[in-house]
């Protein structure tokens, strides 16, 4: 039997009408035709507007007749339509009245928030025709992939292991030797999986994906002329689309099923995908940004808005997204579980996580509905959720972030430990809560190990290598007069600012790097890394390149061979982990035998064994593991030790006894030269002296009892 | 576009002409849909189309879903180098056979 709804029931002009479904928002097909469904809380009227694809002017406007509004949302569906060559935006009309809040101005198309594909940037850097009318232009997905198998992964969030990257900068170098049409985009980093399979990281991290303007503020670079563009992109155009010019296919449309094929197949290859979501601000910026979509279609309801009507800017990007307010949460939710299930995305790293607990005045929640209904959501219920806790407005969350036993955290704390202990400049008390999962941030409030993302480099920031080769930032190439960019690095540049030639500071450098990859695998909670850390990658001291689309930004996998002793440390110190699941614990050490074991699951010792030195100038400090405390005791492992020494001299160091017939093995020795600073898991040569240990200066040694 | 068909013993040869998306989606379902009979064997000659849209490698696929319910063998020939890269990144080519020549895809159909 034919439904009787494949029949219009209206006309205007050529097109044929029918009231539409309120329900899903956005352009979905429907029998026959295409339902479009758009909310606005306070415009009067609202037009659909028809263009084919790249055309400069449209060929249909359609008001949605009085009868297809129901309640504040406009809807109607509109029969034949070619629905792979038209592009749709819709006008407004409402008060326009800034102190009141309202921009209405029906002379503007504007963008669907819900679209599901964006055209306009559809290849990366193609500069854009600044008079076009419609910039960022609506398409109409088909959501029909066939992922057979496949779903999330749901890797428990102990055992992963997070790589960050920026699909551009991955393999946008001609040293990724990969096909040329693939550089820097998802294509590429399919290519690109079994590098990955063999570092053996078991998660990327996607600095943003959603559609952004590369071209937002862009502009030459005072001293050379070349373009600076926003290239990191985070500054939202559409939350439903997928950057067109990271796709090869972008110039076909077809972003949509790339990116799904990639996640197929790091699925496939047991690599799960987290999103990098901004959704504390969006590309229209400030009073002075361009009108792409929100603000003319409900501005009021979109933003947090001073009483005189200006943007709240607790973002620091000129706007904020009002995320507590009842209709955006719903358009944030709809956002993540089209994701989720639309795309299989295994979690997502929300930036500036803060301002989603503000209140739509900016005052921190202390509930906040937002992170509540994401953490409760029973689609997003397996997802990874993790925070970046802290905003531009001053609010810093990190150990306090709402998170109702499902949100992580960005451990900042971490970084900042780390660093300054590789330098000498931390006390190990304060080292050794960042080695166990920091438990004085989160076991008193029932929050796992694996709520801390641990990590000692990120996008924002230094490089590892540029962590150890500047003391201070040089983002002259920004334009900014070297003013932008974080100034407390924590760096030491071991003797030398910048590139050197000397042997000794460059095997310093090498070291520190070593040390720092060795203390984040063995730390309890979820190591994160930054891309090309594995490889020595450098950005020349430069701190914050957000704008930039050349070798400061692109990974150079030449480094792969110039810094090969770091990638196969790297990897052997990965592997260690995952051979270990003492090093993965679901629940914070208890400071005690339960097992019956003879041995603490953690027992913290200096050069001494089992007295540990914990004065505020103390250099050094080792720490046990006892494997048969693995994972709460259920599952046997060996027994671990690590000593770290970041003393400007080496130290003997008293290492604690083993059960009978067990014997120390040397897994790293960050002082030995490659390949005898790491072994693969398995291959460990036994420890001459089982009763003591020689740790060079500024060093890392970690053993292994089997 | 154009579609020609040649039939020969049990084994059917459309050869397809143009550009494959959305404008002649009904075309070539009608066209190409009769062929998927139970059992049937069918070529698909892609050397003379230079570009097919997404809405195209749907049609394909679509009609490759049924081919495989009827137990119907569906072979696509002479795809250019960018059409195949095309569908390797979005993931479609994983789901067909394909075949270099019209006799490979004979020999393939036979074996």
């Amino acid at each position: 039997m034919q439904r009787i709804d494949v029949h219009p029931t209206h006309t205007h002009g050529k097109f044929k009408l029918r009231r539409g479904n309120p329900a899903p928002f956005g352009a979905t097909f429907v029998p026959g035709g295409v339902n479009f469904s758009i909310f606005s809380s306070h415009a009067t009227s609202c037009t659909l507007v028809l263009f084919e694809k790249h055309a400069p002017k449209p060929f249909g406007e359609i008001p949605f007749p009085d009868e297809f509004r129901i309640g504040n949302v406009y809807s109607m569906i509109v029969f034949d339509l070619d629905y792979e060559n038209i592009e749709y935006g819709y006008r407004m009309d409402g008060p326009n009245n800034f102190q009141e809040g309202h921009w209405f101005d029906k002379n503007k198309v504007l963008l669907d928030p819900y679209a599901k594909i964006i055209g306009g940037r559809d290849v990366w850097g193609t500069p854009p025709d600044w008079d076009d009318m419609y910039h960022h232009r609506a398409r109409i997905a088909f959501d029909d992939f066939d992922w057979e198998d496949d779903r999330p992964l749901e890797i428990a969030p102990e055992d992963q292991i997070i790589y960050e990257m920026h699909v551009r900068s991955f393999t946008k170098h001609q040293s990724s030797a990969i096909k040329e049409s693939h550089r820097g985009t998802f294509a590429g980093i399919r290519d690109k999986i079994p590098y990955l399979k063999e570092l053996g990281v078991n998660a990327i991290e996607l600095m943003p994906v959603y559609e952004f303007d590369e071209f937002e503020n862009s502009r030459p670079n005072p001293t050379t002329g070349e373009t600076l563009y926003n290239y990191w992109g985070y500054s939202t155009v559409g939350f439903f689309s997928p950057k067109a010019g990271y796709a090869a296919t972008g110039k076909f449309g077809m972003q949509v099923d790339e990116l799904k094929a990639m996640v197929k197949e790091l699925h496939k290859n047991g690599i799960e995908v987290i999103l990098d979501v901004v959704f504390n601000h969006t590309a229209e910026g400030n009073e002075r940004g361009p009108t792409i979509s929100f603000r003319g279609i409900d501005n009021k309801t979109y933003y947090m808005l001073t009483p005189e009507g200006y943007y709240y800017n607790f973002s620091g990007c000129g706007n904020t997204l009002n995320c507590n307010n009842p209709i955006v949460r719903g358009i944030v939710l709809d956002c993540l579980r089209y994701w989720a299930s639309e795309y299989h995305i295994d979690g997502f790293r929300f930036d500036l996580a803060s301002i989603l607990g503000r209140d739509p005045w900016g005052a921190p929640l202390s509930n906040p509905p937002l992170l509540e209904t994401l953490a409760f959501d029973p689609i997003l219920a397996k997802c990874k959720l993790i925070a970046e806790a802290w905003d531009a407005g001053g609010l810093y969350q990190v150990g306090s972030f709402p998170a109702y036993g499902r949100w992580g955290e960005w451990n900042g704390k971490y970084r900042d430990a780390i660093r300054k202990f590789l330098k000498a400049d931390t006390t190990v008390g304060e080292m050794a809560q960042r080695l166990q999962g920091s438990p004085d941030l989160y076991e008193g409030a029932g929050r796992a190990p694996a709520t801390s993302i641990n990590f000692i480099t990120a996008h924002d920031g230094f490089t590892l290598m540029d962590m150890v080769s500047y003391n201070g930032k040089h983002n002259e190439a920004n334009g900014e007069n070297n003013n932008d960019g974080s100034n407390d690095n924590d760096s030491w540049n071991c003797g030398w600012e910048g590139e050197t030639d000397n042997e000794y500071i460059n095997a310093l450098r090498h070291r520190q790097i070593k040390n720092a990859i060795a203390l984040l695998m063995v730390s309890q909670g979820v190591p994160m890394m930054l891309m090309g850390d594995e490889m020595g990658r450098t950005k020349y001291g430069n701190n914050n390149t957000y704008c930039h689309d050349n070798e400061l930004n692109w990974l150079n996998w030449d480094l792969l061979k110039q810094n090969n002793d770091i990638f196969q440390f790297t990897k052997n110190c990965i592997n260690f982990r995952k051979a270990h699941p003492v090093l993965r614990n679901t629940w914070h050490f208890q400071n005690r035998d339960y097992v019956g074991s003879g041995y603490a699951d953690i027992s913290w010792h200096g050069t001494q064994a089992w007295n540990a030195d914990w004065s505020e100038d103390a250099k050094a400090i080792a720490f046990m593991l006892c494997g048969k405390h693995a994972k709460g005791g259920t599952v046997e492992d060996n027994y671990i030790y690590v000593a770290t020494n970041v003393y400007w001299d080496a130290l003997w160091f008293e290492i604690p006894q083993l059960p009978p017939g067990l014997q120390w093995h040397v897994f790293a020795n960050t002082a030995m030269a490659s390949p005898e600073d790491s072994w693969t898991p398995g291959s460990e040569p036994v420890l001459q002296d089982q009763y003591g240990m020689l740790v060079g200066d500024r060093s890392t040694v970690i053993l292994v009892g089997k | 576009m154009e579609i020609n068909i040649k039939k020969k013993d049990d084994l059917q040869i459309a050869t397809i002409q143009g550009d494959i998306d959305s404008s002649v989606a009904s075309e070539v379902t009608e066209t190409i849909v009769p062929l998927v009979t139970e059992n049937a064997k069918i070529i698909l000659d892609m050397t003379g189309v230079e570009y097919m849209s997404s809405a195209g490698l749907r049609i394909l696929l679509s009609t490759y879903r049924q081919a495989t319910a009827k137990e119907a063998q569906l072979i696509l020939v002479g795809l250019s180098e960018d059409i195949k890269d095309t569908m390797s990144v979005t993931g479609f080519l994983d789901f067909f056979t394909v075949s270099d020549s019209i006799d490979d895809a004979k020999k393939q159909l036979e074996g």
